[in-house]
């Protein structure tokens, strides 16, 4: 098999594309390509359809955002499955308290363009009163549950929109589209429904509620050539900048006010991007010179390493550790 | 992501794998990620780390799959898990699906969506009873292409006389079922032959890798060759709320398109109601189109202004399913409790859910024999004829005309959970005789 190392994107139009056709096939005469959609196209469609859906199913949806790339992106399917109507449900960010300065004045920025409501449930807050401490080892994306569960009862949200893709990692490569949650927000790995087709079901119990993934498909390279061909706007720090940063755990961390090294730990100035955006304390930057979006597609196309794999130290905790946080209720 | 780039206009091919268990699909799928340099460096460095510590001697490829805690432990796999991998030629996305009897559900699950289903079976073991199941839930669920793949080739010595004895047995068994394409393909997941590489061990093979075939394989038929449907999902009036005020008066039905071509101008009419108009406008967010295909997701404006609500389906006027209360359908029973005639349910098609009765059960399948046996009941992992009466009429076509309008889940309106897959009418055609009609047949 030939491995083609990179070739240029090529300008994508919104609509069907005739050069799908396969080479001249020994099996079957070329496929009709005239009316087939893109791969872009039809995840596209595919995830408006699962908004549209569980919009029209439930009483009270709610969004994740957290100004990161899919969650941005998330965003944007949803304003274009109700146009010209505005996205009909309130935004929600579980702020861990360490989350990078300009990714929240991008949150703030985009929830008032668009002109929707910002819940914000604060880890902080729970710190300060008691109700969570904090952890040892510094991170506060395991603290992030609680203060989630606690706005979805108190909101009573009955479907919670994520922007998890199952190319992430093992244990959401095993999630349903609609995924139901029980009081306690748990998730059983071994009772999840069947999912057939594309007919969602959503019914529930009281105190019950859905986690649903319209992005379930998506690919980390799908997102950033949606990026490209929408012209989506992300935090800057997606974009190779200058940034003084510490080597930990072969990872690449901001010097800031969550991370701090430690005397044996040097610091260097490096240009450098990050492939996720997530607590300061925990989300590792990548050394790059992609500073702009095809760039950043030559590079994710070229990587050998995956995204989380990269960037995350809290899902290096345990060979199951983002199973086990999905158990307790987290994304 | 892999090191080949796709370029942003190729198309997928969804592909569900099958067996039984310990058939070794795990080890097949990390194989096809493996050998098409799909596995990314850090993912490779935990699954050796893992299995360096459990003491084997080679890379046990399985574990990039089985992402459950219980799953590794038990060396099985639990449930769907949905893996990307791209080539040169074409982007997949692969559901790997459990083997298991108690499991099968989840098969059905990863068929429902799959344009290609690549059923293992152990060369040694040759047939077993999941094996003819999985094959029904292929052809029931009119899953285009099925791809069997006789692995473990290498335990039986790469023998033609074996692999030639086995395609001979697949290929009957799969024509009794009513497999619209079947193909078989002797590999070993574990050495890697035949599954991106051709192998030259088995030089009496003449036919291409099993990469090689997704390659080339024409995805499902598409759609837009069948007669226009289009199940309404929202009503889109925003009224007061437009931020443009060009739009405050707006009022359009969203949705995907189920089947078929539409264009500004057609003749439609809204079912059940049997309301007539004409298609005024298809909207995008990006702009209106003239023309839109299945499975494009859009808004449509008609002429008329006439009462349409979610549930309703817009269908071309001229070719338009007659709505009804009466269904007869084939279902896959996904639950512990057995459905029984007199059972209450929901049932759950395109965007609309209505309340149902189950009036009887015509009977299961016998698998062994592919033909349909008196039943009095279904229990988990029954695939039967059952008939429904609704409460109310729905817009239902065969499922053999059309995947997306003929197939129906079957709900418990006391907890939510999902019972049943349902395909409208003569599902397994194949599998039924001419004297097992009933005399009113309802669609």
């Amino acid at each position: 098999m030939t491995i083609t190392e990179t070739d240029d994107v090529d300008e994508t139009t919104r609509r069907t594309t005739a050069d799908t056709a396969p080479e001249t096939s020994t099996l079957a005469p070329p496929a009709r390509a005239e009316r087939r959609l893109s791969q872009l196209d039809w995840l596209e469609s595919e995830s408006i359809h699962i908004i549209r859906e569980v919009v029209a199913e439930f009483e009270r949806p709610v969004l994740l955002f957290s100004g990161g790339k899919d969650s941005v992106v998330m965003l944007h399917l949803a304003v274009k499955a109700f146009w010209p109507a505005p996205v009909p449900f309130p935004v929600m960010h579980v702020d861990t308290g360490h989350n990078f300065p300009e990714v929240l004045a991008f949150r703030d920025a985009t929830v008032d363009r668009l002109g929707l409501r910002l819940e914000v449930a604060s880890v902080q807050d729970y710190i300060d009163d008691g109700r969570l401490s904090e952890r040892a080892d510094g991170t506060r994306n395991p603290l992030q549950t609680l203060p989630l569960l606690d706005a979805i009862t108190g909101h009573k949200f009955d479907a919670v929109f994520g922007g998890a893709r199952r190319d992430e990692e093992k244990a959401r490569a095993k999630e349903r589209v609609l995924s139901l949650r029980d009081e306690f927000g748990q998730w059983d790995p071994r009772n999840q429904r069947p999912e057939l087709w594309n007919l969602y079901n959503g019914r529930h119990r009281p105190g019950e509620h859905v986690r649903a993934f319209p992005i379930s498909n998506w690919t980390e390279l799908d997102i950033w050539r949606y990026i490209e061909r929408e012209n989506i706007e992300l935090p800057s720090l997606y974009y190779a900048h200058d940034r003084e940063v510490f080597e930990r755990d072969g990872m690449l961390l901001s010097v800031g006010p969550y991370s701090q090294p430690r005397d044996d730990e040097p610091v260097v100035t490096e240009q450098v991007r990050y492939r996720t955006v997530g607590d300061m304390s925990c989300t590792g930057a990548v050394e790059s010179d992609a500073t702009d979006v095809a760039a950043v597609i030559t590079e994710v196309a070229a990587t050998r390493i995956t995204e989380r794999g990269a960037t995350r130290a809290d899902d290096r905790i345990s060979e199951a550790a983002m199973e086990d946080r999905k158990k307790v209720g987290y994304f | 992501m892999s090191t080949q780039t796709v370029s942003p206009t190729t198309t997928l091919l969804r592909l569900a794998t099958a067996g039984s268990v310990d058939d070794g699909k795990s080890t097949l799928v990390g194989r096809l990620l493996f050998d098409s340099k799909s596995v990314l460096a850090d993912q490779l460095d935990a699954v050796e780390r893992v299995s360096r510590d459990r003491g084997l001697e080679t890379t046990d490829l399985a574990l990039l799959t089985d992402g459950l805690r219980a799953e590794r432990e038990q060396g099985i796999t639990i449930d769907v898990a949905y893996r990307y991998f791209a080539t040169a030629k074409r982007s997949f996305i692969l559901a790997d699906c459990p083997g298991h009897v108690q499991y099968t559900r989840n098969t059905v699950t990863g068929a429902s969506t799959a344009d290609v289903v690549v059923l293992l079976i152990d060369a040694r073991k040759g047939l077993l009873e999941q094996t003819r199941r999985h094959l029904a839930v292929a052809s029931l669920l009119r899953v285009a292409h099925v791809i069997v793949a006789v692995n473990k080739i290498d335990l039986v010595g790469y023998s033609e006389e074996r692999y030639l004895e086995l395609a001979a047995e697949i290929t009957q068994t799969g024509a009794g079922l009513g497999v619209a394409d079947l193909r078989t393909i002797p590999v070993s997941a574990l050495e890697g032959a035949n599954i991106v590489d051709r192998s030259g061990k088995t030089p009496w093979y003449t036919g291409p890798s099993l990469l090689e075939l997704l390659e080339e394989l024409p995805p499902a038929d598409e759609p837009s060759d069948e007669s226009f449907r289009f199940p309404v999902q929202t009503v889109i009036r925003p009224q007061g709320a437009a931020r443009d005020p060009r739009y405050r008066d707006y009022r359009g039905y969203a949705g995907q398109i189920a089947a078929g071509v539409v264009r500004v101008g057609d003749a439609v009419v809204v079912l059940p109601s049997g309301k007539r108009s004409e298609v005024a406008g298809i909207d995008t967010a990006d702009g209106e189109l003239t023309e839109a295909f299945a499975p494009q997701s859009v808004t449509l404006r008609l002429t008329d202004e006439i009462d349409v609500t979610r549930g309703d389906l817009i269908a071309t006027a001229a070719d338009a399913p007659v709505p009804t209360q009466d269904v007869e359908g084939t279902v896959a029973w996904l639950a512990e409790r057995p459905l029984v005639p007199g059972s209450r349910v929901l049932l759950k098609h395109t965007t609309t859910t209505v309340q149902a009765v189950v009036r009887d059960v015509v009977g299961k399948l016998d698998l062994d024999t592919a033909t349909l046996e008196p039943a009095e009941r279904l229990e988990l992992n029954d695939i039967g004829r059952v008939i429904l009466r609704l409460a109310s009429p729905i817009a239902a076509e065969e499922y053999l005309v059309s995947r997306r309008t003929g197939a129906f889940l079957l709900i418990d309106a006391a907890d939510g959970g999902t019972l049943a897959a349902g395909m409208v009418g003569d599902a397994l055609a194949a599998a039924i005789t001419p004297e097992d009609r009933p005399a009113q047949y309802t669609i």
